[in-house]
């Protein structure tokens, strides 16, 4: 097995608060990777530091065996490592179609050509297709539901073809039967070759989707391992009920 | 009432070139009157000396003084790019100040507050404004050709993108720093080419007028009024609010009553439209249609084609 993210003593703190406490954690190439840990622990802030939102004051981020020097969300994202929003954030003024080809990747010189050219077009109405969206290409996103926007998300995330998906809550906020789906293309997505990182509140979820699982609590790495492992860990009983 | 046609072709001008970045980007750059002043004074410096008027030769140089100022508008914008929003508007209007405080000092360049003088061209008399009206006219067209252009193009879906959400752009892959400066650019050469016809047309540059703050404030309520992100929006916008201004002024008289009544006619349009013209129409038009269609099960009522504004 080889590292596809690895992120090295990871610091960083906001005044006094020390949010990402000396962290240390890999991503296996292939692997649904859960990142779990109660509120509070860190864990969109470490997404934030890997995916270059923030930057951190201490440590090393390793994505594809090579350090990133300046973690970059648009240098990042062309290289493979693309990640979702807790919100579902989609452009809401643009089309759902619009939506998936301005997330394929771009050169400079391409920027005067049309907006949506023959071949993205294609790549986005199969991606629209496995998403169940296809009746709905050329409607603005923000007429979409807010189920519909987490898939919309989701598939853009996919049209640039990357190797790791950073997903934030994939599920928060969504009903029961549209968890069941997006499991699924979690799960065929992850069959065809992509890597995940989660970070998830639904626990059965996480128990049944990801392997290995990591658990945060205050900044720091508590426990990793198989999710069957993680649930009896007495440190990650204790950060999550407390003693 | 030629006069009124040039200034309203002008703020359509300059409309339609802030509109490449403040309507489609939705960086709200309250600057731009800075680069109207450098292409006024461009033209202005390099004329003066002309004794007996310059002819059409200003006119020629006019795209040069375009490109210029986009090349300087780039190192401008990769220091006001580090801000967004807010933030943004205040440094971009604090450098509207700084050219302003450049014309009033760099007396040996600009002649200070006595302004430059340029020799009036030896037009015939009756129809000397026919070269401005012209001029104003293909800069007017050169920004809607450049505005069409990028609507359409994917420069200006990744515009669009960082008015909706720069982050989740940033996220994607999109490039918005490139993106951005070359909206900024070309909008403030753009702006600076219709700073020169006007420069040459009214023939006296002073400090106060070249770089004012009530020329951005014109092309950015125009923006609005017209309907922002859209490529008639500005045009419009100019045909009601200059008109309007120059009726109020004369009306008015010498007070500055009329810009309370110009205010009054934005407040308005604020009020009812908010979203600007253009856009309102679209949406009215859309809701008429889709209230007439029979409901339609298999796209339900949320499946509405986008209205091409």
């Amino acid at each position: 097995m080889n590292a596809l993210l690895e992120v090295q003593g990871l610091v960083k703190r906001f005044g006094g608060v020390t949010a990402v406490d000396d962290c240390s954690f890999a991503v296996e190439a292939g692997s649904i990777t859960g990142l779990i840990g109660p509120n509070g622990s860190g864990k969109t802030t470490v997404f934030n530091l890997v995916t270059g939102y923030l930057p951190a004051d201490r440590g090393q981020i390793l994505f594809d065996g090579r350090p990133v020097r300046r973690p970059d969300p648009t240098r990042l994202a062309r290289r493979g490592l693309i990640r979702t929003f807790q919100q579902a954030r989609v452009f809401a003024q643009l089309t759902v179609l619009e939506n998936l080809v301005l997330a394929s990747p771009q050169t400079w010189w391409q920027a005067g050509k049309p907006r949506v050219g023959a071949a993205e077009r294609t790549r986005g109405e199969e991606l629209l297709a496995e998403f169940n969206l296809a009746g709905h290409a050329n409607i603005v996103a923000a007429e979409l539901s807010f189920g519909q926007r987490k898939l919309l998300e989701f598939a853009a995330t996919l049209m640039s073809r990357p190797s790791l998906v950073l997903l934030d809550e994939p599920t928060a906020g969504v009903n029961p039967v549209l968890i069941e789906t997006i499991e699924s293309h979690i799960r065929r997505l992850h069959d065809e070759g992509l890597t995940f990182l989660v970070v998830e509140h639904d626990m059965p979820l996480v128990m049944r989707l990801c392997d290995p699982v990591i658990v945060l609590d205050r900044g720091c790495k508590i426990a990793e391992g198989p999710a069957a492992q993680v649930q009896r860990d007495p440190l990650v009983l204790d950060a999550y009920l407390g003693s | 009432m030629q006069n009124l046609f040039i200034f309203t072709l002008m703020f359509a001008a300059l409309g339609s070139a802030w509109n490449i970045i403040g309507g489609y980007s939705g960086y709200i750059s309250l600057g731009h009157a800075a680069f109207f002043g450098v292409g006024a004074y461009a033209i202005g410096i390099t004329f003066t000396h002309v004794s007996i008027g310059s002819g059409y030769r200003p006119f020629y140089v006019l795209p040069l003084v375009g490109i210029g100022v986009a090349l300087v508008a780039v190192p401008i914008g990769w220091v006001a790019f580090r801000t967004r929003a807010a933030t943004f508007a205040i440094v971009t209007i604090t450098l509207l100040f700084v050219v302003q405080q450049l014309a009033y000092n760099l007396r040996s360049i600009t002649g200070g507050s006595q302004g430059i003088s340029l020799p009036p061209p030896s037009f015939p008399v009756a129809t000397f404004e026919e070269p401005f009206f012209y001029a104003m006219l293909g800069v007017l067209a050169l920004s809607m050709l450049a505005s069409w252009w990028i609507r359409g193009s994917k420069l200006g879906l990744a515009l669009l993108s960082i008015r909706d959400d720069e982050d989740r752009a940033r996220g994607l892959g999109v490039q918005t720093g490139f993106a951005k400066m070359v909206a900024f650019a070309l909008s403030s050469g753009l702006v600076a080419m219709a700073g020169g016809v006007w420069g040459y047309y009214i023939g006296f540059i002073y400090p106060q007028f070249a770089v004012d703050p009530l020329v951005t404030i014109g092309m950015v309520l125009m923006v609005y009024l017209g309907g922002k992100g859209t490529l008639w929006g500005p045009v419009l916008g100019a045909f009601i609010l200059v008109p309007a201004q120059q009726y109020l002024a004369y009306r008015l008289g010498a007070s500055n009553l009329y810009l309370v009544g110009y205010a009054a006619v934005f407040l308005v349009v604020m009020l009812l439209l908010p979203r600007g013209i253009l856009p309102s129409i679209a949406e009215r038009a859309r809701r008429l249609r889709t209230r007439r269609l029979p409901p339609d099960p298999g796209r339900g009522p949320q499946a509405k084609e986008v209205v091409a504004s």
